[in-house]
């Protein structure tokens, strides 16, 4: 498989695809930075740890699905969220606690999940979500239904032996399974090189012949790519393939880490050389597909969009008491 | 117009100090723009602009020093807008309430509720604290103020300046100092050798160090919190636990094995377990779990020293919290004693960890009315002091158990067992249990309440126990 390089991939979008893009990816971002304004404010508690940097992974990887493919991940997961499509309202009043969120309020940021949009969470132990997605990609091969199952991690979770476990049964299996490692350089504190022998990632699958290839995780139009080619593959039963997504979170590990373990100027480049919408922006109005107007109008349309979400998530009532005991087990 | 209100960077930060502007008066400032730094006693912060618009006016002078979180610290004109808190918002009540969580990273002071009230004197003379009853403090010590978190620090600092076969691993140990600045200098006073940073690899880590001290190493590992050491729970007990006796006693492990244990704030299902029932259940483990801080140190210390693997469960809600401890040279607690924090006639009531501060709290409600409550702290769970349980029910008769995880097969359900069995007749009521009720912990605040034991609890089953 050769190396996908991005930049060459992007005239190949159509006007409407990229407008879908800097919609979606807009999206994100603003629902990220209103959900860091509502910790701050004391609104949403525990963990939160935001998608700021990394919105053209998700969307440009969401752009080479079908209806019905599912798709898992971490608890970095807002943003895999709206990408498949869950609403802005329901996100946020989970964020909240609340009982209009899709947990009902008893998940919080980290576990979140939607059946009808094969959103399969939102999991808050590292490395976990992996065994998880090539199960649900085992079902798809056992019922032959045709599904792809994407399934997220990040850079620090690649050092679970759950895995390479993994690994080797989606290869001995073909199981139809993308693998798809968001390499944003930091677990936490641990820049990659400090944690792995091998930094880069998408040859850890070469031992279980699980072809790799890296992707510039920045350029929406080369992460859907690169999705496309390892969606079909899978689809068409020959097996996993791995895509590492070169990306970068802007903001800490959570909400309350003030990253310390980078520089601000290695930040304020990645700001400013390679933010992902700005990306999708400029290809858009240097081939006149919008003006500046246009976008601004998409761009107030967002607002609204997470504006309403805040204010849903904040007059969405508690959970009733009564469930505190319901969920736990189904009435057989 | 829009106010922008200065963040908190935590639930438990209620103000903190405007160290710089980023923007004056007329600037157009961009969502995702940095407008200001922020700085609390833990770290600093940069205060991203959500809105879009012009700053029309600075509210707070660069310098400001203890702004209260969500006052106005700058306006904005333009079209974006920030929400107010809504009036049922819970946020401000919340923090007032005490009800902070920490984040990975930043401390966090302790829900209030945990910290016990100064001693109150029982009129009758039929109960009261024991501000330090252990026999083991010298006539005249010294006693210094130390949170939790620089006792346990302090002791792994001792004992790898007395050993060199001791060694802490983990992730973020070394040049994060720690997730929760529990190993904070150690990095810089012992290397890189000794203070190792991991990949996230609970599981190989957990196991390399069970080797390592097969080999005659003593390595501390650290789990980042013990929810993650369910990845190595099998190198715990079948290797750790289970090898002297395979080996027909040639195999030693001593190793420590420690983290914060138990529910903080608001995590949610799968970052919120007391492993403490779990880990006593279990022969060939020591399970130790402190409160406060001198224990924390007296009994870190001697875990390390122990020949056998310790299973050493902290509190990241006790974390923060300050204790006196003795000031002498080399201060050890011996495992396998409970303590007990409060003398009482009318009923014993047991509990470790973060329940100690909430028993000793039931305490001081239940002697206002009357009933002057013995509270054992079990410090040990494995082996568990049996004898002071005993002893303390056979002048009471009665026995309420607290322990913050579940309740079946849990800490409490042994030793009501234990009483039941050995202090039968002694009995004037059924030992009572006080734990989390059986379901996950909830994120929403008003569940998450509901589920965790609480002062009020504690009472409540004390009044069933004593009939009143
Ligand atoms: C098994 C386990 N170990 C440790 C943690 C604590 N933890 C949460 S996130 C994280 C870093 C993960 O980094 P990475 O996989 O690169 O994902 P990113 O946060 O960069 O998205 C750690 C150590 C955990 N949640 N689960
Ligand atoms: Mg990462």
């Amino acid at each position: 498989m050769a190396k996908g390089n991005g930049k060459q991939h992007s005239a190949e979008a159509s006007k409407d695809e990229l407008l879908q893009y800097y919609r979606d990816m807009l999206l994100i971002r603003r629902f990220e930075e209103r959900a860091g304004q509502l910790y701050g404010m004391g609104l949403i508690g525990g963990f939160c740890h935001l998608y700021i940097g990394q919105e053209a992974v998700v969307v440009g990887m969401q752009a080479a699905l079908k209806d019905g493919d599912q798709v898992i991940t971490a608890y970095r997961d807002h943003g895999h969220m709206l990408a498949a499509g869950m609403t802005a309202n329901g996100v946020m009043a989970e964020l909240t606690g609340r009982s209009g969120g899709y947990s009902r309020g008893k998940g919080g940021s980290m576990h979140m999940f939607s059946i009808e949009k094969a959103f399969y969470g939102g999991h808050g132990i590292v490395g976990a979500q992996v065994s998880l997605g090539t199960g649900l990609a085992f079902a798809n091969k056992y019922r032959k239904d045709g599904k792809v199952c994407l399934t997220y991690f990040g850079d620090g979770a690649a050092n679970q032996g759950q895995v390479y476990e993994s690994f080797n049964m989606a290869a001995l299996w073909k199981l139809p399974v993308v693998y798809i490692v968001e390499n944003n350089q930091y677990a936490m504190g641990t820049a990659i090189q400090r944690s792995s022998s091998e930094t880069h990632l998408h040859k850890r699958g070469i031992s279980f012949n699980i072809p790799g290839e890296e992707v510039d995780g920045m350029d929406v139009v080369a992460v859907r790519e690169a999705g496309r080619r390892a969606v079909e593959r899978a689809r068409a039963g020959e097996g996993p393939m791995l895509l590492e997504m070169k990306t970068y979170r802007y903001r800490g590990h959570s909400m309350s880490d003030p990253a310390k373990y980078r520089t601000k100027e290695e930040v304020d480049d990645m700001k400013a050389k390679h933010d992902p919408i700005e990306h999708v922006k400029k290809l858009i109005t240097d081939a006149g597909h919008a003006t500046e107007d246009d976008l601004k109008a998409i761009d107030r349309e967002i607002r609204a969009i997470v504006s309403e979400s805040a204010t849903f998530a904040q007059e969405s009532p508690d959970p009733d008491p009564s469930e505190l005991m319901t969920d736990i087990y189904i009435e057989a | 117009m829009t106010q922008i209100l200065m963040p908190a960077l935590s639930p438990t930060m209620e103000e903190g100090n405007l160290t710089k502007w980023l923007v004056k008066v007329g600037d157009t400032i961009e969502p995702g723009q940095v407008i200001a730094e922020i700085e609390t006693d833990k770290a600093t912060m940069e205060v991203e602009a959500v809105d879009e618009g012009t700053v029309t006016e600075l509210l707070v002078a660069e310098g400001a020093q203890g702004v209260k979180v969500n006052t106005p610290i700058a306006v904005l004109s333009g079209e974006g807008e920030q929400p107010s808190p809504l009036p049922r918002g819970e946020g401000a009540a919340q923090r007032a309430a005490g009800e902070g969580r920490s984040d990975v990273r930043m401390t966090e002071s302790a829900r209030p509720a945990d910290r016990p009230s100064p001693p109150t004197p029982s009129p009758q003379g039929r109960g009261g604290l024991i501000p330090q009853s252990d026999p083991e403090i010298p006539a005249n010590t010294q006693m210094i103020k130390v949170t939790v978190r620089d006792a346990l620090r302090d002791a792994m600092a001792e004992e790898m300046r007395r050993d060199d076969r001791v060694f802490v691993m983990g992730e973020e140990v070394a040049e994060y100092q720690g997730a929760y600045k529990v190993t904070r200098e150690l990095l810089q006073e012992f290397g890189a050798q000794r203070v190792v940073d991991t990949p996230i690899t609970e599981h190989g880590f957990a196991g390399l160090g069970v080797g390592a001290a097969m080999a005659g190493l003593k390595p501390i590992v650290e789990f980042m919190t013990w929810n993650f050491a369910m990845q190595a729970i099998d190198q715990i007990i079948n290797s750790a636990a289970k090898t002297l006796y395979m080996s027909g006693g040639q195999i030693k492990s001593s190793i420590v094995f420690r983290g914060p244990n138990g529910a903080a704030s608001r995590v949610a299902a799968q970052h919120s377990q007391d492993y403490s029932s779990w880990y006593s259940h279990v022969p060939g483990l020591i399970v130790v779990a402190p409160y406060d801080a001198a224990d924390a140190k007296g009994l870190l210390k001697a875990a390390i020293r122990n020949p056998n693997p310790v299973v050493f469960l902290e509190h990241e809600m006790l974390y923060g919290q300050e204790f006196e401890i003795p000031d002498v040279k080399d201060w050890i607690v011996p495992i396998g004693k409970a303590k007990v924090r409060r003398q009482g006639v009318d009923v014993t009531i047991t509990a470790h960890s973060r329940m100690v501060g909430l028993a000793l709290k039931a305490a001081d409600e239940l002697s206002k009315q009357g009933i002057e409550a013995e509270i054992i702290d079990l410090r040990t769970l494995r082996p568990l002091d049996t004898d002071t349980i005993l002893e303390s029910v056979r002048k009471t008769n009665r026995i309420v158990t607290v322990e913050e995880g579940w309740g079946q097969s849990g800490v409490g359900a042994e030793i009501c067992a234990r009483v039941t069995a050995e202090a039968f007749d002694y009995l004037d009521a059924p030992p009572t249990r006080v734990h989390q009720v059986d379901a996950p912990l909830a994120y929403a605040a008003n569940l998450e309440a509901l589920a965790l034991p609480s002062v009020e609890k504690i009472v409540d089953a004390v009044k069933a126990v004593t009939y009143r």
